[in-house]
C-alpha cells in the first residue's frame, strides 16, 4: 500500500546561515548573490547534463536526480566509509578527498552508460513519451536501491571544507560555495572544449540529424552512450555539492534525489534543447531561490515553511505563460 | 457475422458499447462474479472475499476511477500529465472540508456524502480549468514537466494549509462512507461498519466494496461512452494529429481544456474516496510517486483502452500485496524447510546471508516496501520495452493466436 505510507519527500530548501549572518543592506545582498550563484551552479550542472542527453538522444531523463544521488552516495562511500583511493596518496586532505570524489564521479558515469545500454538503447525509434516514462521507471528503480544503501540516516560526503566561512569585508561566504562555483566553471569549460573536439562535433552532428550523422560514418550508438556518461558525471558533481554544508548535512534518502527535480525549471526556463539556456536558467533559478529564501523568510507564516523550494516551479510556470518554449528554446515549427 | 468482431454493417453497430454477443455474455458473467466476490461462493476466487483482500480490491476500484480519468487526458486526448496526484489532493481536501466535522483546529462543515462526493469532483474540475490555460499553451514533454511542477507546488500548499489538511506528517480524519439525508445521528445506509443487508451479514469492507463497485461501474460507463461521443472523438483527433484536427474544425484549446476538466473530475472523486477509505492521510500522500503510479497503470494496462485501464489498476495496486504474501510464504518455507526453501534462501536475506529482500527492518537487502517500489520501476521499464501496448496488447495477442489456430496468422 504505497500511497498510505507517509513518504516524507522533504523538499526543504534550507536558508543559507552565512547569508543570514551577513548583516543587512548591501553586504547581505552580495552574500545572497554569491550563495545564489553557488546554488545556480549546481542547478546549471544538472540542467547541462539533462540537456546534453536530451539533445543527443531526444530522451527526457527523469532519472537525473536519482543518478545525482548515486554520485553523492558513492562519494560518501569512498571518501568516508572506505577512505580508499584517497588514502593511498599522501598530500593535503582536499587532494585525497578530490581523488575519492573523482573515482565516484567516474563510477556514476559508468552507471549512466549501463542504464543507457540496458533500458534506453532498445527503445530507439519508439515514441518519445514511452522513453520518458521509462526514465521515470529508472528513477524509481535506481532511487529505491540507492536509498537502501544510504539507509535511514544522513551520510556526510566528508568534504574537507566543512562549515568553514570566509568573511570578506562583512560579507560571509561559505567556503564550499567558492569551491562549487570553481568546480562547476571547470566542468562547463570542459564541456565547451569537448564540443569542439572531434567526438564533440560528432555529438553535435548527431543532435542535428541522426541519419545524416550516420551516413557520415558517426557511430550514433556510441554517441548516445557517451551523452549518458557525460550527463551522469555532471549530475554526480552536482549531487556531491548539493550534499555539502549550507544546503544539506549530507546524502539523505529521497531528499538528495528530489533536490535535483528543482533543476527541471532551470531546463524549461532556458529551453529544453538549449545548452547555453540550461546554464543561464540554472543561475537564474538559483539566485531567485536564494533571494526568496533571504528576503521572504519573515513572511513564512503566510507563505509556508520552505517556500523558496517551490519558487523555481512558480518561475517556470510564469515563463511558460509568456514563452512556451523557454527563453532560448527552438520554437517547434508546425507543418501541415 | 460470427467470429468477425471488426465487421460492422451499420453505424449503430460500430458505435455500440458492446458490439458482439460474446462480449455481452462475458461482461454479464464478469459482473456476476464481481458481485458475488464478498459472498465467497465462486470456487477459485474465494480468497478475494476475505476482508484483507476486499480492502485491496476497494483500493483497486478507487485507483481505477482515477486511472480512467487520466486515461481520458493521456489515452484519449494525448496530453501527458504528471499532475494527477495534485487534482486528487484537491478533491480529497474538498471532501474533508465539506464532510468532516469542524473542530477548533480544522475547518469542517459535516455535510452528507451526496454533497461532498460530487463537490470533490467539481472543485477539482474547476481547478483543472484554472490550470488548463497554462497547460494548453505548452506541448508534449514540456507539459509533462509543467504538471510535475504542479505536484510540487500542491505538496507545499497541502503541507502548509494546516487548517484544511491537518499539517505535514499528521493529516486529519476524513468523513466516513455513510449515506445521510442531512446531519442526522444514525446514517440511513452505512457503508463502512459490520451489519446485515437484506438478511445477510456483511463486514464493513464488503459493504464498502459494493459501494465502490457501483461507483466504478458508473464511471466506467461514462468513460466508455465519452470515447464515442462528439467530444471523445474530438479528443482522439487531437491526439492523433492536432493540426489536422484544427483544420477539420476541432477547437484545439477548448477540447484540451475539456479533457483537463473531465480528467480532474475523475481524479477529485478518486481522491475523496481514497481519503474516506483509508480514514486518515498525510498531505505527503499526493506526491509525484502517486502520479507516476497512475501513468504506470494506463501504460501497463494499455493506453486509451477501458478494459486495459481496469486491468492495469488491479495489477499495479494488487502487486504489492502479492509480493508481501510471497515473501511471507518464502520465509515460512525457509523456517520449516519446505520444498521451496532453496528459493527462499536465495531471495530472502536474514541473519547476515546474502539476498534481495529482507523481512527484518534495517536488515541487509531491500525491505518489502522497497522491493515493491523497485518492482514498480522495473515493471514500467519492462512493459514499455517488451509490450508497449500493455496487458491489453497481451490479450490481443492471445486472442489472435486462438483466432488463427492452428495457423500462426
Amino acid at each position: 500500500m504505497l500511497a498510505s505510507l507517509p513518504l516524507l519527500l522533504a523538499q526543504t530548501a534550507p536558508v543559507d546561515p552565512a547569508v543570514q549572518a551577513s548583516g543587512g543592506g548591501l553586504t547581505r545582498f552580495l552574500a545572497m548573490l554569491v550563495s545564489g550563484i553557488a546554488l545556480g551552479a549546481i542547478y546549471a550542472l544538472l540542467a547541462l547534463g539533462f540537456v546534453i542527453i536530451f539533445k543527443a538522444t531526444q530522451v527526457v531523463n527523469f532519472a537525473h536526480g536519482a543518478i545525482a544521488a548515486v554520485g553523492a552516495y558513492l562519494t560518501a562511500y569512498f571518501a568516508v566509509t572506505l577512505n580508499f583511493p584517497g588514502s593511498l596518496i599522501g598530500g593535503p586532505r582536499w587532494l585525497q578527498w578530490s581523488l575519492s570524489a573523482v573515482v565516484a564521479i567516474l563510477m556514476t558515469a559508468v552507471v549512466g552508460l549501463v542504464l543507457e545500454r540496458l533500458f534506453i538503447r532498445p527503445m530507439i525509434g519508439e515514441p518519445l513519451f514511452s522513453v520518458a516514462i521509462i526514465t521515470l521507471g529508472i528513477d524509481i528503480l535506481v532511487r529505491t536501491i540507492t536509498d537502501d544503501f544510504i539507509g535511514t540516516g544522513v551520510r556526510p560526503v566528508g568534504d574537507p571544507w566543512g562549515a568553514g566561512i570566509w568573511n570578506i569585508g562583512g560579507i560571509r561566504i561559505a567556503q564550499t560555495q567558492i569551491v562549487t562555483v570553481l568546480v562547476a566553471a571547470a566542468a562547463m569549460v570542459a564541456v565547451a572544449a569537448f564540443f569542439r573536439s572531434r567526438t564533440g562535433v560528432a555529438m553535435r552532428a548527431t543532435a542535428f540529424d541522426q541519419e545524416a550523422a550516420m551516413a557520415q560514418g558517426i557511430g550514433v550508438g556510441r554517441i548516445f552512450a557517451l551523452s549518458w556518461g557525460i550527463g551522469a558525471a555532471l549530475a554526480a558533481i552536482a549531487g556531491i555539492f548539493a550534499s555539502v554544508f549550507p544546503r544539506s548535512p549530507g546524502v539523505m534518502a529521497t531528499t538528495t534525489a528530489f533536490f535535483a527535480f528543482r533543476a527541471f525549471p532551470a531546463v524549461i526556463l532556458g529551453g529544453l534543447d538549449s545548452v547555453g539556456g540550461a546554464v543561464v536558467g540554472g543561475f537564474v533559478i538559483g539566485i531567485v531561490e536564494v533571494a526568496a529564501g533571504t528576503y521572504l523568510s519573515p513572511y513564512a507564516d503566510v507563505l509556508g515553511v520552505g517556500f523558496q523550494g517551490i519558487v523555481p516551479y512558480l518561475v517556470m510556470l510564469l515563463v511558460l505563460l509568456i514563452r512556451p518554449y523557454g527563453l532560448f528554446g527552438t520554437k517547434e515549427i508546425r507543418r501541415v | 457475422m460470427r467470429g468477425r468482431p471488426h465487421l460492422f454493417t451499420s453505424y449503430e453497430g460500430e458505435q455500440s458499447l458492446l458490439p458482439t454477443w460474446t462480449q455481452r455474455v462475458m461482461l454479464a458473467l464478469f459482473l456476476v462474479l464481481l458481485v458475488t466476490i464478498p459472498l465467497q461462493f465462486v470456487p477459485g476466487v474465494q480468497f478475494l472475499g476475505s476482508d484483507s483482500w476486499l480492502l485491496v480490491l476497494n483500493r483497486v476500484m478507487i485507483y481505477a476511477i482515477g486511472a480512467l480519468g487520466i486515461n481520458i487526458l493521456t489515452g484519449l486526448a494525448g496530453q501527458v500529465s504528471l499532475g494527477h496526484a495534485f487534482f486528487m489532493g484537491i478533491g480529497a481536501y474538498t471532501a474533508v472540508v465539506l464532510g468532516a466535522p469542524a473542530s477548533d483546529r480544522f475547518w469542517g462543515m459535516g455535510l452528507p456524502i451526496w454533497i461532498w462526493l460530487p463537490a470533490a469532483g467539481i472543485v477539482a474540475a474547476i481547478v483543472g480549468i484554472i490550470v488548463a490555460p497554462t497547460a494548453v499553451r505548452v506541448r508534449g514533454l514540456y507539459l509533462a514537466i509543467v504538471t510535475l511542477g504542479l505536484v510540487f507546488i500542491g505538496e507545499h500548499l497541502f503541507r502548509n494549509l494546516t487548517f484544511i489538511t491537518g499539517g505535514a506528517g499528521l493529516g486529519r480524519d476524513w468523513p466516513e462512507l455513510a449515506f445521510r439525508f442531512w446531519k442526522e445521528e444514525e446514517p440511513l445506509i452505512d457503508f463502512s461498519s459490520r451489519g446485515p443487508w437484506f438478511g445477510i451479514e456483511f463486514s464493513g469492507a464488503a459493504k464498502t466494496y459494493f459501494f465502490m463497485l457501483v461507483l466504478l461501474i458508473l464511471f466506467t460507463l461514462w468513460h466508455k461512452n465519452l470515447a464515442r461521443t462528439r467530444i471523445g472523438r474530438a479528443f482522439q483527433s487531437i491526439r492523433d494529429r492536432d493540426i489536422a484536427a484544427e483544420v477539420m474544425g476541432v477547437a484545439d484549446a477548448k477540447n484540451k481544456l475539456r479533457a483537463f476538466a473531465i480528467s480532474s473530475f475523475f481524479a477529485g472523486v478518486a481522491g475523496a474516496l481514497l481519503g474516506a477509505l483509508v480514514g486518515r492521510l498525510v498531505p505527503e500522500t499526493w506526491n509525484l510517486l502517486l502520479s507516476v503510479q497512475f501513468v504506470a497503470i494506463i501504460l501497463i494496462g494499455g493506453a486509451g483502452t477501458t478494459a486495459g485501464t481496469l486491468l492495469g489498476s488491479f495489477f499495479v495496486v494488487a502487486i504489492p500485496r502479492m509480493v508481501e504474501d510471497l515473501t511471507r510464504m518464502l520465509s515460512v518455507q525457509v523456517r520449516t524447510d519446505g520444498p521451496f526453501a532453496w528459493l527462499g534462501d536465495f531471495i530472502i536475506a536474514d541473519q547476515g546471508d546474502f539476498g534481495l529482500v529482507s523481512t527484518v527492518a534495517n536488515g541487509p537487502g531491500l525491505s518489502i516496501f522497497q522491493t515493491n517500489l523497485a518492482l514498480y520501476g522495473f515493471l514500467i521499464i519492462i512493459f514499455l520495452i517488451f509490450e508497449p501496448l500493455g496487458l491489453f496488447g497481451v490479450w490481443i495477442r492471445i486472442r489472435n493466436y486462438w483466432k488463427g489456430w492452428p495457423f500462426s496468422y
